[in-house]
């Protein structure tokens, strides 16, 4: 029974960094078909941040809950400027996006290199997310909880954006339809910049949260990309409740599956049971509904 | 309308447009005979000259360029031609490779009297050679199994996703995920792969020893006239119907589906005969460079084998192949002196090349052409790019 906790605790959590970083690319990937394989080095940035912050402010618990706008702000103009610089060039050729933005990556990655070196980094932890807590004879690990708790803030506050505010509407009428959203007066161009910026902003504050689980370098974002599209590519784009869902199943299985075989072996399991499910639905779990060809 | 779906409204140049009509006719007679004529060069160049004035040394290095323009044929048919981004060769190549890896490594045992490759007895790998070792003794199963083991396992995932019109970007991420599932995995078995070291230490090749220069020149001239043979048979594939019915499907599937053809075959096809391709040259670079391991299939090698094909253009064949060994040239000799200036290079080369010169060096004159007409005329058409 403890066993299956742990497992569950451990799945959920993983599930809950896999959603932080999943947010954002469900947003930029749903509203404008970008695949930007350089939000890994956002996340980067946003972990970075926090390290680099960390040494002025000296207190841990400040320089984090400091860290996570400074890095939604920091990764976000890293995404905006990206935007601007290069995407908005490449509408018409989504594939070619990906390997562009493939290309900032790897220069973003040694970048990142070069300033602050190739072996990883350790920020401190607060004292109170350094502990655990006992429930139920688990123990659940206090900077799990946060991240869990953040990544559904996260979720909440975008979901009562895209729901509740003018940019939120405007966001998903571009989703829906950018060629009638535009005729209908919105500048889909603003709207994709701004959509790009806080895309971005939530793969730094997912940085930032990496850091309470282990060391960061330059290929901390690299690391979970991969894994972030998938869930993507199950849960159905731009739609949050299918990010949700896939990342938490995802992690589960992952979990479940690493503790009854292998690392290697789960992986491998997962991918397969990805592509069995794509046969089932292969534009994911949930999709915006169209009449045009798909 | 959802936009990851679009098709690539603004393919890359195929061909050149045809040259003026007033052409002489000594020129008209060069033109009908450039592309034997310099296939015939370019035979000569590799198999007869380079050998000739190339160290041993240069000449193994070229021989592993040769192996990534292989890669490239492949990489242009199906990306070029069929539009498939192919992000996972390192998978196919890596098939390829260890299916020879583990032939050599058998071979090599044998010749020693052991029953368990060197690797193994380090181990200590229990019961014995696993079974799934053990018909790669045989020189001609393994032969097959590099190019039948990477062609199957493109169509059976071909098969699946193609059929499903899981297509663009969807596409792309499932064959990046398997090149690093693949790579994961190997890591994972290291009693029966070797892990992250991979396969190496290679003494024989089918009776011949490979410590001997003479022999890694021998498997020079077998990589060249693989890629020579190769070229030819892609650009043959190139000129047929089915190549034209190819390029349809890129530019326009739901067209072609409409013409009463079957897209999904179309494009299976393209994606099986490039994995193959990949899957050769992976068994090719094996006894050429001694190695084959996770660190050279995983997703970053894997990206890099589109990379190549990018910068000399995908879509021309010539091109992709030039293209796929001017950067692993560049590869080897820049990361080797100057490790970081490497690295911001090949970001760079994506962004260029791919961002802005989509259809690659290889239009680069065609490119040149159009602005300086499109700049004479008045008004030129807006918003058209290449």
């Amino acid at each position: 029974m403890t066993v299956i906790l742990n497992q569950s605790f451990t799945g959920v959590s993983i599930g809950a960094v896999l959603l932080l970083i999943a947010l954002g690319l469900t947003l930029t990937f749903g509203q404008m078909g970008v695949i930007n394989m350089a939000h890994g080095e956002f996340i980067m940035a946003g972990a970075y941040t926090t390290y680099v912050l960390q040494k002025p402010i000296g207190d841990a618990g400040v320089s984090l809950l400091l860290a996570l706008p400074v890095a939604f702000l920091v990764a976000g103009s890293m995404g905006a400027l990206l935007e601007w610089l290069l995407i908005r060039r490449l509408y018409t050729r989504p594939l070619d996006t990906l390997l562009v933005t493939w290309g900032v990556s790897l220069m973003l990655q040694q970048l990142a290199r070069d300033i602050f070196g190739a072996p990883n980094v350790q920020t401190t932890a607060p004292g109170l997310l350094t502990g655990s807590v006992s429930v139920a004879g688990v123990n659940l690990a206090t900077s799990r909880l946060f991240i869990l708790g953040f990544a559904l803030l996260c979720v909440a506050g975008l979901a009562a954006i895209l729901r509740t505010t003018p940019l939120g509407r405007r966001i998903r009428a571009v989703v829906q339809n950018r060629d009638l959203a535009e005729v209908s007066g919105i500048a889909t161009g603003r709207v994709d910049r701004t959509t790009f910026f806080i895309g971005s902003g939530l793969a730094g504050m997912a940085g930032v949260a990496l850091t309470l689980i282990g060391p960061i370098g330059p290929t901390t974002g690299t690391n979970y990309i991969v894994d972030a599209f998938l869930v993507v590519v199950v849960g159905g784009i731009g739609r949050l409740r299918g990010a949700v869902i896939t990342a938490f199943v995802l992690g589960l299985l992952q979990s479940v599956l690493e503790y009854s075989t292998t690392v290697s072996v789960a992986k491998v399991v997962v991918l397969v049971g990805i592509v069995a499910f794509l046969q089932w639905r292969p534009q994911g779990l949930y999709t915006v509904r169209t009449r045009s060809l798909v | 309308m959802t936009t990851t779906s679009t098709p690539p409204t603004a393919a890359p140049a195929t061909e050149p447009p045809a040259g003026p009509p007033e052409t002489p006719f000594l020129g008209r007679f060069l033109g009908r005979f450039r592309t034997p004529a310099a296939f015939l060069l370019g035979a000569v160049l590799l198999v007869g000259v380079a050998p000739l004035v190339l160290s041993d040394f240069r000449l193994g290095l070229l021989a592993k360029y040769l192996c990534y323009g292989i890669v490239a044929v492949g990489v242009s048919l199906a990306w070029g031609r069929g539009g498939l981004l192919v992000l996972g060769q390192g998978v196919f190549f890596g098939l390829g490779g260890y299916a020879m890896a583990m032939h050599l490594k058998l071979a090599d045992a044998a010749a020693t009297g052991e029953t368990l490759p060197d690797f193994m007895l380090l181990y200590g790998t229990e019961g014995g050679l696993p079974w799934w070792w053990q018909p790669f003794a045989n020189p001609a199963f393994a032969l097959a199994m590099t190019v039948v083991l990477p062609m199957a396992v493109a169509a059976l995932l071909g098969a699946l996703v193609f059929r499903r019109r899981v297509k663009g970007a969807y596409f792309a991420i499932l064959s990046q995920a398997l090149a690093a599932a693949l790579a994961i995995w190997l890591v994972g078995q290291q009693a029966t792969t070797g892990g992250t070291n991979g396969l190496t230490g290679f003494q024989g090749f089918f009776g011949y020893d490979l410590n001997d220069p003479i022999n890694q020149r021998m498997v020079y001239v077998v990589i060249a006239v693989a890629l020579l043979l190769l070229m030819a048979a892609a650009r043959q594939l190139f000129v047929s119907r089915y190549g034209e019915l190819l390029i349809a499907v890129r530019d326009s599937e739901e067209r072609v589906r409409f013409l009463g053809y079957n897209p999904a075959n179309v494009k299976l096809v393209a994606y099986v005969v490039a994995a193959g391709m990949a899957g050769l040259a992976g068994a090719l670079f094996v006894p050429a460079v001694g190695i084959i391991s996770p660190a050279l299939i995983g997703i970053v090698p894997s990206i890099g084998f589109v990379i190549g094909a990018a910068v000399g253009g995908r879509a021309s064949l010539v091109g992709a192949v030039l293209g796929a060994i001017a950067v692993a040239w560049a590869q080897s000799t820049l990361s080797d002196a100057w490790p970081a200036g490497w690295t911001y290079l090949q970001g760079l080369l994506f962004v260029v090349a791919v961002g802005f010169l989509p259809g690659g060096l290889a239009s680069l004159r065609t490119v040149l052409r159009r602005r300086r007409t499109s700049s004479d005329r008045v008004g030129a058409t807006k918003g058209v790019t290449t």
